[in-house]
């Protein structure tokens, strides 16, 4: 028991297991799956479907993180990468064929490396800090955005690109699909290759892994390339979903959503060490929490606080302080001993 | 001149009340004892200089004097009353101010508003600048320095804002000044403008402590010196007493034991017709280090003696392409090479083992294995991970032949005590299949069984060819290992000597009074 506690992933999965007991005992409904059509319908397979745009992100902000870094750009990037996918499916003869739709989420996932690419020359051949070399990102980001969709909000009509995001395969929804494999390929690119330790190696110890012969510089940027790629395919499937290219909209605020998944996910804004399966859970429960709001029928006005008040407490519960002071609870009352002043050490 | 004037009196007699008074302090940390029971007294109106090698307690003992570290056991008093600091805060309103090595005032704020912060005299309107501005002039008029005080301080040399920090010490009424290392970055015209300052101080009462590297420095200043040594105190010593190579002596120590027992490699006869490992000719950077003439032969270990900051690190790190230097040419293996990055000095096979363990060592978040895989891995690039088969395989020699303790491959390196994290750095290296290895102090702080451990791998693997270059405080291990001796001064080479032919006196003699009273 005191193993599964000591854990890294303990209290990020209580945390998101507590919220879908929370539900259940609110409302049963909630756990509720139905078969419509030989696709799964459903508020759990809701989450694993809104999940997608949050999770490529946090994915690509984890490994940026793991270096020190933070990538604040993603969520334009995301704008830029609807804005060009959708322009070149609205402009082609034929935005119905797959073979366009294909074109078009390349090109635009190939501009968000390129982006990327900027990201990470920034931070690791400049050494400008991340934090203001992302932010250049962020601010002009939108601007590109708007001057490809010449400031219109572009709307197409493309089913092939509809499927990303609403789409079913075997019963599930496509847009999970596409978060589970990136996970999963980004998981096996870490952890089977050696660019996981070497990352967490340049994130915990810059100057130790520069005179151990490490390539900071290729390993920084490529987070950053990585990051910008993932957050490119966040933004088409953004697009999907809405069918449109809102160069505002797209990707408002997840760059903060998601650094709140990295840590809820047990990553250290410090860097090094990172855990992509904490990263899976963070964005889970966010993702929970907003159905939650919905499920629960929560004002509009009042969601922002209820979501507030929910991160803290999740964020509570993991804080090693609060730990200690649970234990020395525990611990005094178990003792059974009424004054005894903080800090002293209680005969176990 | 009586030494230790403990009786208390009434306080504010000049030169026999101690202002401060350490008795008996203890600080630990994990698995360290960085200060071991003790004693230290400042007397007011005397420059008193603590000296001591890295690692000897010196920052520790300034530490626990200014609240940021607070004591395991032992007494601190200040003037004749017993002080518990919880905080920095609690030290300055003692009376306490230190004026650190990299400056710690507001440079973009004025040089008024620094030498005023938190002391502005207030009107009706909330701040008096006009007054505010006028006092810290006088301030600093009073310690011999015309500034226009609304000027920016960052516009202002490293030695004027020095002398700003010290002006704010005054402000808040210090009765102890403290100055770590106030000299580094000084000229010699700036050092005397500081001393004539700190010499004003020391004739108003005011008890200075000096921390400084250079030697000449603190035999012009200094009044008394105390020396620790491996976080213990060594002595107290009037300034007249101690004759520098006493004094180098004293800080350095020496230590008969069973490391005597390891065979002495420094009589091996060395080849040295075949072209060296490395060959450095004229190799400086400006600021850091004179041009220096270094080469190291298959099989031969090369010491490097001299005190810290003598410029042995800042000499080798010219050697491993962890810093460039900016003359001279360095060849390997008799091939004119540059070594621009550390990861281009490992493909030529020269490892280079950082004195700083934690912060440019360990990687203290990874495994053991993780670690000693770091040097490897590196090289091959990230695609091409080592097998796990062979990394477990090379991971378990070296912890077997180190003797890593504990021998657990899966441990967090920033676990283990400093030895065995050593030991682990050592593997890291020697993964990587170095023709040069250099080490900087790779035996400090680490216990007597871990150095002998080191020590005799060290011997071993020359013997086998492999070339070397150890730094160490400690000369005895210098000169039982290495076949010669590089001498380094203030920044500069000042010769290299056959270890046959010396013995530690003569090294240190050699290290004190050779090229006496140069410029630093």
């Amino acid at each position: 028991m005191s193993r599964l506690i000591k854990h890294h992933l303990f209290w990020p999965g209580f945390a998101l297991v507590a919220l879908v007991v929370l539900n259940t005992v609110a409302r049963p409904r909630f756990i509720e799956i139905s078969v419509q059509h030989g696709a799964l319908y459903g508020a759990p397979i809701d989450i694993l479907r809104n999940s997608a745009p949050m999770m490529l992100v946090a994915l690509g902000m984890t490994l940026v993180i793991a270096t020190r870094g933070i990538d604040l750009s993603v969520g334009a990037v995301m704008a830029v990468s609807g804005a060009v996918a959708l322009t070149i499916i609205d402009g082609s003869d034929s935005p119905g064929s797959v073979g366009t739709v294909l074109i078009a989420i390349l090109v635009g996932v190939g501009v968000s490396l390129i982006l990327g690419v900027w990201n990470g020359f920034l931070v690791s051949v400049l050494k400008i800090q991340p934090i203001i070399a992302t932010l250049v990102l962020m601010m002009a980001g939108r601007g590109v955005a708007l001057l490809i969709t010449d400031g219109f909000i572009t709307t197409v009509t493309s089913d092939p690109l509809k499927y990303v995001a609403s789409g079913h395969l075997l019963g599930l929804p496509f847009a999970f699909f596409i978060w589970v494999a990136a996970v999963a390929v980004v998981s096996l690119v870490e952890r089977r290759t050696a660019l996981g330790v070497l990352t967490e190696a340049v994130g915990i110890n810059p100057e130790a892994s520069r005179l151990a012969g490490v390539r900071a510089t290729g390993i920084i940027l490529g987070t950053y390339v990585v990051s910008g790629g993932l957050a490119g395919m966040a933004g088409v499937i953004y697009s999907s979903n809405i069918m449109a290219a809102d160069a505002n909209a797209a990707g408002e605020l997840i760059e903060l959503y998601a650094i709140l998944a990295v840590v809820l996910g047990g990553t250290s804004l410090a860097g090094g060490k990172f855990s992509i399966a904490g990263t899976v859970i963070g964005v889970l429960i966010i993702q929970t929490l907003e159905s939650t709001i919905l499920f629960l029928g929560v004002s509009s006005a009042q969601s922002p606080v209820f979501f507030a008040a929910v991160v803290v407490l999740v964020v509570l519960i993991q804080a090693p302080a609060v730990h200690r002071a649970a234990r020395q609870f525990v611990q005094r009352r178990s003792a059974n001993v009424p004054d005894i002043t903080p800090g002293t050490e209680v005969a176990r | 001149m009586s030494t230790s004037t403990t009786e208390p009196t009434k306080p504010q007699e000049r030169g026999t009340d101690a202002v401060v008074e350490m008795r008996g302090v203890t600080i630990r940390f994990p698995g360290v004892l960085a200060l071991d029971r003790v004693d230290f007294t400042l007397r007011p109106g005397e420059v008193h200089a603590l000296m001591g090698e890295n690692g000897a307690g010196k920052s520790t003992l300034i530490k626990a004097l200014t609240g940021v570290y607070s004591v395991d056991s032992g007494t601190i008093a200040v003037s004749g009353t017993e002080r518990v600091f919880s905080s920095t805060a609690d030290a300055q309103a003692a009376g306490i101010s230190t004026v650190y090595q990299e400056i710690n005032l507001c440079p973009n704020l004025s040089v008024g508003e620094n030498v005023m912060l938190g002391h502005e005299p207030r009107g009706l309107r909330g701040i008096d600048w006009r007054t505010t501005h006028r006092t810290a002039a006088e301030h600093l008029r009073s310690l011999g320095l015309e500034l226009d005080t609304q000027t920016i301080l960052s516009s202002h040399s490293i030695a004027v804002q020095q002398l700003v920090a010290i002006s704010r010490a005054m402000v808040l009424d210090a009765r102890v000044l403290i100055l770590d290392e106030p000299t580094s970055s000084l000229d010699r015209d700036e050092v005397e403008q500081l001393f004539t300052v700190i010499r004003g101080l020391r004739d108003r009462g005011v008890a200075i402590l000096f921390v400084s590297h250079f030697l000449d420095q603190i035999y012009e200043i200094s009044d008394r010196i105390t020396v620790l040594r491996n976080g213990t105190l060594v002595g107290e010593y009037a300034i007249d007493d101690l004759p520098r190579g006493e004094l180098v002596t004293k800080m350095i120590g020496r230590e008969l034991d069973e490391l005597e027992a390891i065979s002495v490699s420094a009589e091996r006869a060395i080849d040295r017709t075949v072209a060296p490992v490395i060959k450095a000719e004229g190799v400086g950077r400006k600021g850091v280090l004179e041009p220096a003439d270094l080469d190291v032969f298959p099989g031969e270990i090369v010491g490097i003696a001299g005190l810290l900051g003598s410029g042995r690190t800042e000499l080798v790190r010219l050697l491993c392409g962890a810093d460039r230097p900016d003359t001279g040419t360095l060849s390997v293996h008799g091939k004119v090479t540059r070594l621009s990055t550390p990861r281009h000095a490992l493909e030529r096979r020269i490892a280079f083992s950082s004195e700083n363990r934690r912060a440019e060592g360990i990687v203290a978040d990874l495994t053991v294995a993780e670690n000693i895989m770091l040097g490897i891995q590196a090289r091959r690039g990230w695609l091409r991970k080592v097998r796990k088969q062979e990394q477990d395989a090379v991971v378990a020699e070296y912890i077997k032949a180190l003797g890593v303790r504990p021998a657990d491959p899966n441990r967090k390196v920033g676990d283990l005590s400093g030895g065995n994290q050593q030991k682990v750095l050592l593997g890291r290296w020697l993964a990587t299949a170095p023709e040069l290895l250099i080490l900087d102090e790779p035996t400090r702080g680490i216990d007597v069984g871990a150095k002998a451990d080191i020590q005799r791998k060290v011997a071993e693997l020359a013997e086998q060819g492999l070339a070397v270059i150890f730094i160490s405080s400690e000369l005895e291990e210098v000169l039982r290992l290495a076949q010669r001796v590089a001498v380094m001064r203030d920044r500069r080479q000042i010769g290299v000597l056959e270890s046959s032919a010396v013995d530690v006196d003569g090294v240190i003699d050699y290290m004190a009074t050779v090229g006496e009273g140069s410029v630093a």
